[in-house]
């Protein structure tokens, strides 16, 4: 699937991207915009699906495929398992800039991912809810200082008005495939994958026939 | 936390989070907490500072061991066989989207100190150094028949009646030594110990035959194991739940099960809080009164900078010591992973080694199995009570899981499984398919 041979257009690259923030910051209400431009108001979390891909096209043709995993809750009372970070190459981390407790919140988050998850992660901070500026309590360039000094991709966004959305997966896209080390990473994961891993969904693996056993 | 809920459950074992996964998928409200700040219970798969935090009193993990999350060490050995009810169940809810597999290399057996392949196929059977000549054609003739079984063709039963005769009676009928006895008993139907000899033969081939269409799937051995460890399954099925809106609630102490004054729960006390619920799931930990101990198993968990010895320096392994090449009367085995699962940093293997305790000294039990290992770098003992309830939670609604058995494999879990499942609801477990991440993406593309 990953098409790394350097010569050849367009590439394909796919990326495992992670959604973290506090409860009701709209991590959701961010990929469903993303994913479907699309906005609920009264949404309920997202039950069934929280784990969607999203395919972009760069300027040179190439194309990055997301696959988005939502915390699905389980990030609520800091329940989060290490499965979610596992081989996450990139992160969106998402407070509500009318909440300060979001954007403290979101800081830990940070301090989280650089201890679990792969030391060349790419991570996005992104204030949402822009639209309800009259509410802020979190000024954009206390956000900005934050994502300055620990390296981070930063925008101020609003899922409901479609403001920054799309910046955000555009420019992880971007960064991601400038950086040789998640590129090689990532297709490394893919090779190991397609290689020698099991496909148990298919019922014809093997030489033998699956006969029940029981 | 003044919320109700359908259903409480109480520890992110696997049995407790396959269940939490099946309820919320069925609809049901769920809140799951576990007084551990990490999923997985009893079989949890631990970091080096979490096994040190178990065994060594917190103690720093040496730096030759490398980084701490490259380790995944499992708490309670197992491999999966490929057609056991607990890959079904991966597969139908789906949750091999979020854990990947790999074949597990080799499946031994030691004979008088050596260690050789378990036959699985008519094929390896007339080449095993385990069978003599004469032995080889009786052991081909027991293989195909068990091959070519089926339940409702009377022609294919050799004129056995595997509900009246037992295994002992099987084995006479095919004139199996007690040399073939051995290997088909204990490394192809993986019983512990002998009484099944008397049993009727039934369970036995039934056995037999889980091995044989195991290793059919994949080839070279019947056994699967998730990258990452077994710690995964757990997380896997939580995270299934959760997505169906279960709740998780870990690093959460559990002060007391509030029952009402005929003993019928009533909700789980936390803190200050009570959550109330119309029923309690957990494992024995949480019920320590409500459950009574029914053996110990003692389990050695040995860090090897090696594969182990005279094992065709396989990735992963399994190597059973039947009871009588030991003296015993259960069986030693041995499971071995290595950095190609991620459980451990490159040029490590980890081997452990388990068996259940029958004297007052478990750890020289298993001295017969650590020796097959060669130089350990690291090892960490463990002796458990196996704990059962007391209660099958009809009157209470307290319904309490089993404690993780001396089998290498998933069996017995899985029906442990079920019977929770049916003591709930009064139905059969009946997993219905979930729609693959593929098809999900689809219906969510095309509903606007
Ligand atoms: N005004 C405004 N409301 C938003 C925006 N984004 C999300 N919301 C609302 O905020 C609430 C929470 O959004 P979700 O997307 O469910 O938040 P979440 O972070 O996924 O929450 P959990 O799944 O509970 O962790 C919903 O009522 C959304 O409609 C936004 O940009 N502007
Ligand atoms: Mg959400």
């Amino acid at each position: 699937m990953n098409n790394s041979n350097p010569t050849l257009r367009p590439r394909q690259y796919q990326f495992k991207l992670v959604l973290l923030g506090e409860s009701a910051v709209g991590k959701s209400s961010v990929v469903l915009r993303f994913v479907k431009d699309r906005f609920d108001e009264y949404k309920e979390s997202t039950i069934g699906a929280a784990f969607l891909t999203k395919t972009i096209a760069l300027e040179n043709g190439d194309t990055v495929k997301f696959e988005i995993w939502d915390t699905a809750g389980q990030e609520r009372y800091k329940s989060l398992a290490p499965m979610y970070y596992r081989n996450a190459n990139c992160a969106v981390v998402v407070y509500d800039i009318t909440q300060t407790t979001s954007f403290e919140r979101a800081q830990s988050w940070i301090q989280e991912l650089k201890k679990q998850a792969d030391s060349n992660i790419i991570i996005a901070l992104a204030g949402n809810k822009i639209d309800l500026s009259d509410k802020r309590t979190v000024s954009t360039i206390e956000g900005q200082n934050f994502a300055e000094e620990n390296n981070l991709l930063f925008f101020e966004t609003s899922a409901k008005e479609s403001t920054k959305i799309s910046d955000i997966f555009t420019q992880l896209a971007n960064k991601l495939v400038e950086s040789r080390a998640i590129v090689a990473e990532a297709a490394a994961q893919q090779q190991s994958r397609a290689q020698d891993t099991l496909n148990l969904n298919n019922r014809n693996a093997g030489q033998g026939s699956d006969t029940c056993a029981c | 936390m003044d919320e109700e809920y359908d259903i409480i459950i109480l520890g992110t074992g696997l049995t407790e989070c396959v269940l939490s996964g099946i309820f919320s998928v069925e609809g049901k409200k769920v809140l799951h907490i576990d007084r551990n700040d990490h999923y997985g219970g009893e079989c949890a798969s631990l970091n080096l500072t979490q096994l040190f935090r178990k065994f060594r009193n917190g103690e720093a993990p040496p730096e030759a061991l490398g980084r701490d999350r490259d380790y995944n060490i499992d708490l309670i050995p197992k491999f999966m066989m490929a057609n056991e009810e607990l890959v079904k169940a991966l597969v139908y809810t789906d949750v091999t989207r979020y854990v990947e597999f790999k074949l597990v290399s080799g499946s031994m057996v030691c004979r008088d100190q050596k260690i050789s392949k378990v036959p699985a196929t008519v094929g390896e059977a007339l080449v095993s150094p385990l069978l003599g000549f004469f032995e080889k054609r009786r052991a081909k003739k027991f293989l195909e028949f068990v091959g070519n079984w089926k339940e409702d063709d009377i022609q294919t039963h050799n004129g056995l009646d595997l509900d009246k005769h037992t295994m002992t009676q099987v084995y006479e009928h095919f004139g199996l030594d007690t040399n073939s006895q051995e290997f088909i008993g204990h490394a192809m139907a993986l019983h512990l110990n002998e009484s099944y000899k008397t049993r009727p033969a039934r369970e036995t081939i039934e056995r037999v035959m889980l091995y044989v269409t195991s290793v059919a799937r994949y080839g070279s051995s019947p056994y699967i194991y998730p990258m990452y460890g077994l710690g995964e399954l757990p997380q896997g099925f939580a995270r299934l739940s959760a997505i169906y809106g279960g709740t998780y609630m870990l690093d959460t102490p559990v002060d007391e099960i509030v029952c009402d004054s005929d003993g019928k729960f009533v909700g789980v006390k936390s803190g200050n809080d009570t959550v109330k619920a119309k029923l309690v799931i957990g494992d024995p930990s949480y019920f320590q009164s409500r459950t009574r101990t029914i053996g110990k198993v003692v389990r050695s968990i040995c860090l090897l900078e090696h594969p182990i010895p005279n094992s065709d320096n396989a990735d992963s392994t399994q190597i059973i010591v039947p009871q009588a090449q030991a003296n015993r009367k259960h069986d030693i085995y041995i499971a071995s992973v290595s950095s190609t699962h991620c459980v451990v940093p490159k040029n490590f293997w980890v081997a452990s080694v388990s068996t259940i305790v029958e004297t007052d000294n478990p750890i020289a039990e298993i001295e017969m199995g650590i020796k097959l290992l060669g130089p350990i770098k690291e090892r960490f003992d463990i002796v458990s009570d196996l704990h059962v309830p007391t209660e099958t939670g009809a009157e209470s609604q307290i319904y309490i899981s089993k404690s993780y058995d001396a089998t290498s494999h998933f069996v017995s879990v899985f029906e442990d499984i079920k019977d929770i499942y049916k003591r709930i609801t009064g139905n059969e477990l009946a997993l219905s398919k979930r729609p693959t991440a593929e098809e999900e993406q689809a219906a969510f593309e095309s509903n606007r």
